[in-house]
C-alpha cells in the first residue's frame, strides 16, 4: 500500500485537529475494512488517525432505556458482552457472527458505522433497532445516517464515537451469509417495540434499508406468517456471482420470516 | 520513520518502520521471525494470525505502529525450549498438519478459542475457524487436534 | 510383506508421527519467501489488466528513474530465450500435430489474458518495484476477448493466435467412434448428458515466489522456487529457456506450502527471475500476492461435454461416446495439452465393462489464465461426467443405482478396457460394500423421513470409481506424445555409523514423504526410523527426479527408494559374507542383519556399512561405500478405486445444501502411514466439495475475472464440511514390490459426482433431475423455483 502520514493522538480533539490537517484523512479504527481496501491499492489516504491512544471510546454503558457502546467497542467485545447479552441479545448475537475471529477481535462497531458497507451487518441492527450514532458534534438518528453505499452524513474531520440503542422488547438478526466472505447477502434483523416494528435488511441493496409494508403487517400481526406473503422488489438490488437480484429479494423474505421466528 | 517498540514472545523489539508497514512485515522482515505467514491481501486465510494482548488477530490487517507498546506473540513463542505447547503437540498428534504453511496462523487461533471456552464442541471449533483456511486437510484432523489441545491445555492458559 | 524383502521391523502400517512437523509447528519451515540472500533486490510483475490487446508502446522511462530501481526489462528484452515449453504434444484426429504457438516469457506485440506479464521491475525494496511499475506507461489496442469455451468457439469468434483456426489446439480423440456409436445405435436404451465441469482456481495457501540468483564467480545460477519438481524445471528452464547445461542451473525447491497441480509447470516467472539475476548479477525475489496468484497461476478443470450412454435391457452399459470441449486457456502450461486428453478420456470404462468407448476433445485457446493440472486433473471431469450419466441410467430404467453399477462392473482382471488402459488389480464390489455398510445406505429412507420433518429435503449419492495413477510408463506415455520419461530415482546412502541419507527426486510440500519415505527405508534396511532422513528439492543433491504430481511420488518415486535399498542389500550381503567368510549365496538378510544361514553368525548394516567406509578387511575388487541410487520405470499405472457416499440436506427455502456426511470406501494399495494416508483423502474430499459446492472461476465475457478474491471466490472451510468416514478395503498393487498405488487425488476424483447425486437426489421428489456444479443456495433454489413452475 502507499505510504502515509500516521498519527497517534491522545484525544478526540486530538484526533480532529489531526483530520483537519491533513489532505486526505482516515480514521483507523480496527481498519478491518480501511487495510484490506489500501493494500489493495482502492484507497490511498494521505493520513491515517489512530484512536489507539483515545481513551473513552470502549466503554459499554447502560442508561436504562438504552446501551451506549463506544466506537472502539470490537464486534468479540459486544458479542461477550454480559450487559449487551442481557439487554440486547440480538445484537450480541449479530456481533458474534461478524467476519470471523480475528475480524471480531479487532473491527469496531464505530468503524463499521462510519464504513457503511452495503453487506454489513451493523447498519442493519442501527436501522432496525433504531439506534442513533454519536459523534464528536452531534447525534443522528440511524435512518438518517446510512445512505447508499458507503455514504453517510459524516464530515470529513467528524468522528463518531459512540452508537446509542435502545432497549426494545424483542429483536433478532437473520443473515443468510456470502459464503466466500462472510458478509450479508440478505440480513435482516426485526426489532418489536411499544412504538412498532423495524424491519431493516442489510446485504441485499446498495445500502440498508427499512420494509414499511413488512412493520405494517408485522404490527397488525407480529408473526412469521405476516411477512411470509411480502415480497420487496428486485429492483435496485445487488447482483452478482453468488447471488442475483431475484434471489436477494427472496432471501430477504425468508430471512424477515426467520428473524420473526427467533424474536419470539 | 516512526520508530515502534512491542514485546515479541516476551522480548522487547523496536525497529523503525514506515508508517504501511503492516505487522507481519515488520515479524518476518524486521525480526526475521518467519513462521507467520502471508497468504491473501483481503484478510481472509488466517496464515498470519498472531496473538496481540492475548487475542488472536491478522497481523496482515494490522499496522506495525499500531502494534506499538504490545505484547505480541507469534508461533515461534509457544514453545518452551523442546517443550511443544500442548496445542503444537495436539496438532503433531493428530495429524493436523500437512504442508504446514496455514499451521503457524492455525495453532494460534486455536488457543485464542481455547483461552476463550476450555472445552469447545466440535461444531464450535469448525465455526471458529471460519477465518483460517487450510487447502491440505480437509479440515477433520486440524478439528480433532484443536479439541485434544483444548482437553491437553486443561481448560484455558 | 512377505515376498517383498521386508524384514518385517513393524514401521511399513503404522501411523508414525511426521518427521516434518516439528519445523512446521514451530514456525521453522522454511518456504521460499521465508529466505533471504545478502544483496537481494525485489521484482514485482507488471501485469496486463486486459484480456486481449495489441501493445502499442510500453513506456518504461519514468519507471527506470525512480527511486531504488535497478532495472526494467519487458518482453523484448527476452526475445533471444527460448519460450516457455510444453510438456506434452498432442496429434489431432487426423494425424496432424496441436497448433503450438511459442510462448514469449513476457509479452511482446500482444497480451491474451488478464495477468500476462508485460514487465519486472527490479528494486532495491518491494516497495519501490510497485510503485515504479504503476509508472510504466502501456499503449493497450484492445482487441475482443475469446473469454469462454463457447465465445470461443462461437462463428467468427476473436482469434487468441492467428494460427489457431477457431481457436483450436487439437481436435483429439481415443477409442472406437463406430463402434461406440453402433453400440449406443443399437442399444435397448440410451440416456444423455450435457454438463459442464466448471474451472476452479488451485488456491494453495502458499502462494507462488522465486528468488533468482547468479554467481559470476562460477557461472552458476541458482533459482529458488515453489515447484513441486524442481528437477523438471531444470530440466525445461535449462534446456528450452535459458539454454544454460545442468551443471550451471541448480534449482531449490525449499518447504512449499501446498501444490495441487499449481505449481507443477514451469511458470515464466521462473525463467524471468532467473534471467533477471544473471543480467544484474544479484539475487532478485518476488512473491506473489494472492490477487496477483488469482490470474497467474494456473487454473483447472473448465470442460463442457456431452455424452449418451447405451445400454440394454439389464442395465448393462454397451456403448458410451463423449464429446468435450477443454478450456487450455491462453498460453499452453506445461501438462495443459495432456490433462483433458490422456489424463481424461482413457478413464472412461471406470469400473465398468463397457466395450465399446469414444471420447473426442477439443483443445481451445480463449483469453484466460492457462489451464493445467489440478488435483486429479482429468480424472475428476472423466469421473464426473461417467457417474452422473449412471445415476441418469439407474433414473431412466428404475434399476436401483447401486444395482446398476454392480450390474457393470469390472471382476477379472488384468482387464484391458477400449480406451487403452490395462487395469491390473482390483475388488469394485468390495469397496461398493464396505460404503453401504459404512454409510447406512439401508438406513436412509428412516433419515430421509426425519429431515422432512424438520422441513429438510435429504437426499444420499453414491460413485464407484477408478482413477489411473502413479503416472507413468515411459515409454507408454511416450509414444503418446510426452516429451520426458516419468520414472523417478531414489538414492539411499548409508552413512559410516549406519545413519541413512535418502534423495528422492519426488517432492514433499504436504504429503509427508520425509515420514512415508523413512518407513520404508527403516522397514526394508531394518534400521532405526530416527535414523533416516529423507532429503528433495534440491538439483544438487539429488540425483535426479520428475518430481510429484498424479499421485506418483510413493507408487514410482517410493519404489525407486525400495529398488535403491535392494541394491544397498545387495552389496551389503557381499560384504557380510566376506567378514564372515561365508559365501555370499548363504548370506541371509532380515531386521538389519546378515546372517549365515542356519548360524547365529551375523552382521549388522551398521558394521557392514562401517567397514564399506573403512576398508580394511574388505572383498577384493568392491568398491568401498555403500550408497546406491535406483531410477524405477514404472510398468504400468496404477489403478486406486472405491465408493463414496454424500448426504446432504437442502433447505428448500434458500437453496442452501447442507453436507451432512461423507462416507469413502478406498483401494489405494498397501498402506506405509494410515494417519497420513487418510489425511490425504481428507483433503482430496475437501478438494472435491469445494467442488461440487463452492468454488467457481469465472470470466465475464471482456475475460476479466469476476472471482479474482477469497472475497468472492468460495474455499472450503472448517464449518462448511463434516467428519469424513473414511473406511479402506486393500488390494495390492500387482507391478510394483511395495503393493502400493497412490492416494493423494482420490478425495477430489470420487466426491463430485456422489455429492451432486445426493443433491438431485434430494430434488428429485420436486422433479429435479440436473443439478452443475456448483450446487450454490442460488442455482438449487433457481432448480426448486424451475420445478415448481412445470408442475
Amino acid at each position: 500500500m502507499d505510504d502515509f502520514q500516521y498519527h497517534a493522538p491522545s484525544s478526540v480533539d486530538g484526533v480532529l485537529s489531526a483530520l483537519r490537517g491533513a489532505d486526505d484523512g482516515k480514521v483507523l479504527a480496527g481498519g478491518m475494512s480501511l487495510l484490506p481496501v489500501m493494500k489493495l491499492a482502492m484507497a490511498a489516504p494521505s493520513d491515517l488517525v489512530s484512536l489507539r491512544n483515545v481513551p473513552g471510546l470502549s466503554d459499554i454503558e447502560d442508561h436504562g432505556h438504552c446501551l451506549k457502546i463506544g466506537a472502539c467497542c470490537t464486534h468479540a467485545q459486544v458479542a461477550a458482552s454480559s450487559v449487551v447479552r442481557e439487554r440486547i441479545p440480538a445484537l450480541a448475537a449479530m456481533a458474534g457472527r461478524i467476519g470471523d475471529p480475528q475480524v471480531r477481535n479487532r473491527g469496531t462497531i464505530g468503524g463499521s458505522v462510519a464504513h457503511n458497507d452495503p453487506a454489513a451487518d451493523y447498519p442493519a441492527a442501527c436501522v432496525g433497532l433504531g439506534a442513533t450514532i454519536i459523534t464528536d458534534r452531534r447525534k443522528i438518528s440511524s435512518d438518517d445516517f446510512f445512505g447508499s453505499m458507503f455514504e453517510t452524513p459524516l464530515e470529513d474531520d467528524e468522528l463518531v464515537t459512540a452508537v446509542c440503542f435502545p432497549i426494545v422488547d424483542g429483536a433478532a438478526y437473520a443473515k443468510f451469509e456470502n459464503p466466500a466472505s462472510k458478509y450479508a447477502v440478505a440480513g435482516v434483523m426485526v426489532a418489536r417495540d411499544s412504538d412498532g416494528v423495524r424491519v431493516a435488511v442489510t446485504g441485499a441493496g446498495a445500502g440498508v434499508f427499512r420494509v414499511a409494508e413488512m412493520e405494517a403487517a408485522l404490527a397488525d400481526d407480529f408473526s412469521a406468517d405476516a411477512v411470509a406473503g411480502i415480497s420487496v422488489s428486485s429492483d435496485g438490488l445487488l447482483s452478482d456471482n453468488v447471488a442475483g437480484a431475484e434471489y436477494r429479494a427472496h432471501l430477504v423474505t425468508v430471512m424477515a420470516k426467520r428473524a420473526v421466528e427467533a424474536c419470539g | 520513520m516512526p520508530a515502534v517498540t512491542m514485546t515479541v514472545n516476551g522480548v522487547s523489539r523496536s525497529a523503525d518502520v514506515e508508517g504501511r508497514t503492516l505487522l507481519v512485515d515488520f515479524l518476518r522482515e524486521k525480526l526475521q521471525l518467519t513462521g507467520t505467514h502471508v497468504g491473501c491481501d483481503t484478510s481472509q486465510c488466517g496464515a498470519c494470525v498472531v496473538h496481540m494482548n492475548g487475542q488472536s488477530v491478522k497481523s496482515c490487517t494490522c499496522l506495525a505502529v499500531d502494534a506499538d507498546g504490545a505484547d505480541v506473540t507469534t508461533i515461534e513463542g509457544l514453545a518452551n525450549g523442546a517443550d511443544l505447547h500442548p496445542m503444537q503437540k495436539a496438532f503433531r498428534e493428530h495429524h493436523g498438519l500437512q504442508c504446514g504453511f496455514c499451521t503457524p496462523g492455525m495453532v494460534m487461533s486455536a488457543i485464542d478459542l481455547v483461552n476463550r471456552n476450555p472445552s469447545p464442541s466440535e461444531g464450535e471449533v469448525r465455526h471458529w475457524l471460519d477465518g483460517n483456511f487450510c487447502r491440505c486437510t480437509g479440515y477433520h484432523n486440524i478439528v480433532k487436534a484443536v479439541m485434544a489441545g483444548a482437553d491437553a491445555m486443561g481448560g484455558g492458559s | 510383506m512377505s515376498g517383498n524383502g521386508s524384514n518385517g521391523t513393524g514401521f511399513i502400517g503404522a501411523s508414525l508421527k511426521r518427521k516434518e512437523d516439528a519445523r512446521f509447528l514451530t514456525g521453522r519451515g522454511r518456504y521460499t519467501d521465508d529466505i533471504n540472500l545478502p544483496g537481494q533486490l525485489y521484482a514485482h510483475l507488471l501485469r496486463s489488466t486486459v484480456a486481449h490487446a495489441n501493445l502499442g508502446s510500453v513506456d518504461t522511462s519514468a519507471a527506470e528513474a525512480a527511486p531504488g530501481v535497478q532495472a526494467v526489462f519487458t518482453g523484448p528484452d527476452m526475445e533471444d530465450v527460448g519460450g516457455i515449453p510444453t510438456g506434452w504434444l498432442i496429434h489431432s484426429k487426423d494425424g496432424s500435430p496441436m497448433v503450438e504457438p511459442k510462448h514469449p516469457a513476457m509479452a511482446i506485440g500482444k497480451v491474451r489474458h488478464v495477468g500476462e506479464i508485460v514487465a519486472i521491475v527490479v528494486a532495491e525494496t518491494r516497495d519501490q518495484a510497485r510503485e515504479a511499475a504503476a509508472l510504466i506507461d502501456i499503449d493497450y489496442q484492445e482487441l475482443p476477448a475469446a473469454a469462454s469455451l463457447e465465445a470461443a468457439r462461437a462463428d467468427g469468434a476473436p482469434l487468441v493466435w492467428d494460427e489457431a483456426a477457431g481457436n483450436l489446439c487439437y481436435d483429439w480423440e481415443v477409442g472406437d467412434r463406430a463402434a461406440a456409436e453402433a453400440a449406443i445405435d443399437g442399444a435397448a436404451h440410451t440416456v444423455s448428458i450435457d454438463v459442464v465441469n466448471q474451472r476452479l482456481v488451485p488456491n494453495a495457501i502458499e502462494p507462488r515466489a522465486a528468488i533468482g540468483n547468479f554467481d559470476p564467480t562460477t557461472g552458476e545460477y541458482t533459482l529458488y522456487t515453489t515447484s513441486q519438481n524442481p528437477h523438471l524445471i531444470r530440466l525445461l528452464l535449462g534446456a528450452f529457456v535459458l539454454g544454460l547445461p545442468e551443471h550451471k542451473l541448480r534449482i531449490v525447491a525449499p518447504d512449499v506450502g501446498g501444490g495441487f497441480g499449481s505449481k507443477i509447470p514451469h511458470y515464466a516467472e521462473e525463467a524471468i527471475l532467473t534471467w533477471t539475476a544473471g543480467r544484474l548479477a544479484r539475487p532478485v525475489k518476488w512473491t506473489s500476492d494472492r490477487s496477483e496468484a488469482f490470474v497467474s497461476d494456473t487454473q483447472g478443470r473448465d470442460h463442457i461435454s456431452t455424452a449418451t450412454l447405451g445400454f440394454d435391457e439389464d442395465g448393462r452399459f454397451v456403448g458410451l461416446k463423449v464429446s468435450t470441449q477443454a478450456n487450455l486457456g491462453a498460453y499452453l502450461s506445461t501438462f495443459a495439452t495432456c490433462v483433458p486428453t490422456y489424463l481424461y478420456g482413457i478413464l472412461f470404462a471406470g469400473p465398468y465393462t463397457t466395450p465399446a468407448i469414444y471420447c473426442e476433445v477439443e483443445g481451445v485457446f480463449t483469453n484466460t489464465v492457462p489451464v493445467d493440472a489440478l488435483r486429479g486433473a482429468g480424472r475428476p471431469e472423466a469421473t464426473y461426467l461417467l457417474e452422473r450419466l449412471v445415476d441418469k441410467a439407474a433414473a431412466a430404467t428404475g434399476i436401483d443405482r447401486v444395482d446398476i453399477r454392480r450390474r457393470n462392473f469390472i471382476r477379472e482382471f488384468p482387464y484391458q478396457t477400449p480406451v487403452a488402459l490395462q487395469y491390473d488389480q482390483g475388488d469394485y464390489d468390495a469397496t461398493l460394500d464396505l460404503a453401504l455398510e459404512a454409510s447406512d445406505w439401508d438406513g436412509f429412507e428412516a433419515r430421509r423421513n426425519e429431515a422432512a420433518s424438520r422441513g429438510k429435503l435429504r437426499g444420499i449419492g453414491i460413485s464407484t470409481f477408478i482413477e489411473a495413477c502413479g503416472i507413468a510408463p515411459s515409454a507408454v506415455v511416450g509414444s503418446l506424445g510426452a516429451r520426458a520419461g516419468l520414472y523417478e530415482v531414489g538414492s539411499v546412502r548409508v552413512h559410516p555409523t549406519g545413519s541413512v541419507s535418502v534423495f528422492t527426486g519426488t517432492h514433499s510440500h504436504g504429503q509427508g514423504h520425509e515420514t512415508t519415505f523413512a518407513q520404508i527405508v527403516a522397514e526394508t534396511l531394518g534400521v532405526d526410523f530416527e535414523a533416516v532422513d529423507v532429503v528433495h528439492g534440491d538439483t544438487n543433491a539429488i540425483p535426479f527426479g520428475m518430481g510429484t504430481y498424479g499421485s506418483r511420488s510413493l507408487a514410482v518415486g517410493g519404489t525407486a527408494i525400495y529398488n535403491a535399498v535392494q541394491k544397498v542389500i545387495a552389496k551389503g550381503r557381499k560384504i557380510a559374507a566376506h567378514l564372515l567368510e561365508a559365501s555370499e549365496e548363504d548370506i541371509e538378510f532380515a531386521d538389519g542383519n546378515f546372517t549365515v544361514a542356519g548360524t547365529d553368525r551375523s552382521k549388522s548394516i551398521g558394521e557392514v556399512a562401517l567397514t564399506a567406509y573403512v576398508p580394511h578387511n574388505y572383498p577384493e575388487g568392491l568398491e568401498p561405500g555403500l550408497e546406491e541410487t535406483a531410477f524405477y520405470d514404472p510398468l504400468n499405472f496404477t489403478f486406486p478405486a472405491g465408493t463414496h457416499v454424500a448426504e446432504v440436506e437442502v433447505d428448500p427455502e434458500t437453496g442452501e445444501v447442507e453436507l451432512v456426511a461423507v462416507t469413502g470406501a478406498d483401494d489405494v494399495g498397501r498402506i506405509i502411514n494410515p494417519m497420513i494416508v487418510n489425511g490425504q483423502l481428507h483433503g482430496g474430499l475437501a478438494h472435491g466439495i469445494g467442488q461440487a459446492l463452492l468454488e467457481h472461476c469465472e470470466y465475464d465475457d471482456e475475460g476479466q475475472l469476476v472471482t479474482g478474491s477469497y472475497m468472492n471466490y468460495t474455499m472450503p472451510r472448517a464449518g462448511d464440511l463434516p467428519n469424513f468416514n473414511i473406511n479402506h478395503n486393500t488390494t495390492h498393487c500387482t507391478h510394483n514390490p511395495l503393493g502400493v498405488k497412490g492416494v493423494g487425488e482420490v478425495g477430489s476424483i470420487g466426491v463430485p459426482p456422489a455429492v451432486i447425486n445426493a443433491v438431485v437426489d434430494a430434488l428429485s421428489p420436486l422433479g429435479v433431475t440436473h443439478m452443475e456444479m456448483p450446487a450454490t443456495s442460488e442455482r438449487v433454489w433457481q432448480a426448486i423455483q424451475a420445478a415448481q413452475a412445470q408442475d
